[in-house]
């Protein structure tokens, strides 16, 4: 049955949802209760509060045909636009055109943690336009929020986020607002900042920053805005799967078999699953099984600690770690991780901040990467999964690096500092013992 | 014990599009009790089949997110401000 109370109403002071064109969308389903909706800006199911997803009429027909069309495409997550909710134009419309970002065999550092040569490998989403994964999942949420006829791009965010929709918006032409709790790393508030948009700092951490959003959404005195992760969370949270696509057509149009995953809300993680799972339907990829890991901050582990416990609950927590883009002490997508986790044969782990900086210090000493905190966690809980024996060493595994260390660099600035202080004097270069 | 309790948007069909109301108790569960006294239904979207807080739903008294209180016993002192929120927001 398809409801048009409150989705009519939603979508009401914007374009009309007949008018929406967001490609092979056809409406949103509630995850929980399965309820369907149509396409307009509402987040949560009015039956079970449920989190709505897009529903998709995809493609049918040849999969070679449609591979070749993919790889005919532009370098960027454009060139699956047939399987996202976006209109066929969309690679016309001014956006930052993020994504097809490295795949890196990591031969050095699967030599240093255990791996097989040739087995081991670095998505590094930290070459996106502002330097983390959030490009990806803000291109769909500007579409989504043109189709809606939405002025204002605003969201609620530990940093990364905010940059990306900063960016976004200027190069689009919208209006931004972004808020910020007040403690965040000066370089990620610089990064926000230089756009030029709104950046409001809320006394509070990123709980309150997302009730705050949450609330305000809710009101009239949030008319008109298009809130990536909230309003436009089904939409933007869409942005992941290009994670998916782009990771299996890197390796060849085959699912790796193991993946780990850094997970905040754990919505990036869940949408990697279903971008993969499309991949299978669509005939793109072999289906085989495949395991997914998720990866966590010791400080803000609700999830992994769930999951350890073997519950389906995930009960909220206070932050407390460096990591603090995954500081997200009541992730929405929490349980769904569990579910992924579980049915795919992977866990979720955590490391604490010393094991982190550790990471972060080994791909950048190993392979040249330097990963912000988020990637410390992934490769930190990686290494641990290799020595417990949970990740098989021997199978193909994929770990996502999803921002760059240049915007946390205090996690590292401690014991990154000059190896030696010299005069400018050949006698003391050879007394200090550097030639080779 | 008069409190005030925001009703996010998907609840206003039962407030008649309202987005504050007005609500009696001492705790939380007396003030949805409240509620559903004078809002038909509302109490089913927020509480499952088992009579708890739905798992995507977040309540607030005054700034505390009942969740790391008492849950459905935090207290609801007269004047505080409740607040109903979908869960799923946020994050990625």
């Amino acid at each position: 049955m398809r409801r048009k109370g409150l989705a009519s109403m939603a979508v009401q002071n914007a374009a009309s949802a007949a008018t929406v064109d967001l490609g092979p969308a056809s409406g949103l389903s509630c995850r929980e209760c399965g309820e369907v909706f149509p396409l307009g800006p509402i987040f949560a199911c009015e039956l079970c509060f449920g989190p709505l997803e897009v529903a998709y009429e995809l493609p049918t027909g040849d999969p070679e045909a449609l591979r070749k069309q993919i790889e005919a495409g532009p370098a960027n997550i454009w060139r699956y636009a047939p399987l996202l909710p976006v209109p066929a134009d969309v690679a016309e419309k001014p956006n930052l055109n993020p994504g097809w970002t490295k795949l890196v065999q990591a031969d050095n550092l699967a030599r240093e943690i255990g791996v097989a040569p040739g087995k081991l490998f670095v998505k590094d989403d930290s070459g996106n336009p502002t330097h983390s994964f959030k490009d990806r999942v803000v291109a769909q949420a500007i579409e989504a929020a043109r189709a809606f006829g939405f002025t204002t791009l605003s969201c609620s965010s530990t940093g990364n986020l905010a940059g990306a929709v900063g960016a976004a918006a200027a190069r689009a032409g919208f209006r931004s607002c972004v808020f910020i709790p007040h403690d965040l790393e000066q370089g990620k508030v610089v990064m926000a900042g230089v756009y030029g948009g709104e950046l409001v700092a809320i006394e509070g951490n990123y709980d309150d920053v997302n009730r705050f959003c949450s609330e305000l959404i809710g009101d009239p005195l949030g008319e008109g805005w298009g809130f990536v992760n909230v309003n436009l969370r089904p939409y933007y949270g869409e942005g992941s799967k290009t994670l998916a696509y782009e990771i299996c057509e890197q390796l060849g149009w085959v699912i790796p078999d193991q993946l780990v995953i850094p997970i905040a809300s754990g919505s990036q993680l869940t949408k990697i699953d279903k971008g993969l799972q499309e991949l299978i339907k669509l005939g793109l990829v072999e289906d085989k099984p495949y395991k997914i890991f998720g990866a966590q901050a010791e400080g803000c582990s609700p999830v992994s600690v769930a999951f350890k416990a073997g519950h389906d609950v995930v009960r909220p927590q206070k932050p407390n770690t460096i990591a603090k883009s995954l500081a997200i002490g009541n992730p929405a997508d929490g349980p769904y991780v569990l579910d992924i986790a579980r049915r795919t044969g992977g866990a979720v782990e955590d490391v604490d901040d010393e094991q982190v900086v550790d990471a972060i210090k080994l791909l950048a000493r190993t392979e040249g990467i330097f990963a912000e905190t988020a990637g410390g966690v992934t490769l930190g809980v990686t290494r641990k999964l290799v020595k417990d024996g949970l990740i098989d060493p021997n199978l193909t595994t994929v770990v996502l690096n999803t921002g760059d260390g240049l915007k946390t660099l205090d996690a590292v600035a401690d014991t990154s500092q000059a190896t030696a202080t010299i005069r400018p004097s050949l006698d003391a270069f050879r007394d200090a013992g550097l030639a080779v | 014990m008069a409190v005030n309790v925001r009703i996010p948007t998907i609840l206003r069909t039962y407030t008649g599009g309202r987005s504050e109301v007005q609500a009696e108790g001492a705790t939380l569960a007396e003030v949805i009790a409240d509620l559903e006294k004078n809002h038909t239904g509302i109490a089913a979207r927020v509480l499952d089949d088992q009579g708890k807080l739905r798992r995507f739903v977040n309540v607030y008294v005054n700034d505390d997110d009942v969740r790391f209180e008492q849950g459905l016993e935090t207290a609801t002192p007269a004047g505080a401000g409740v607040s109903i929120i979908p869960a799923v927001a946020g994050g990625c």
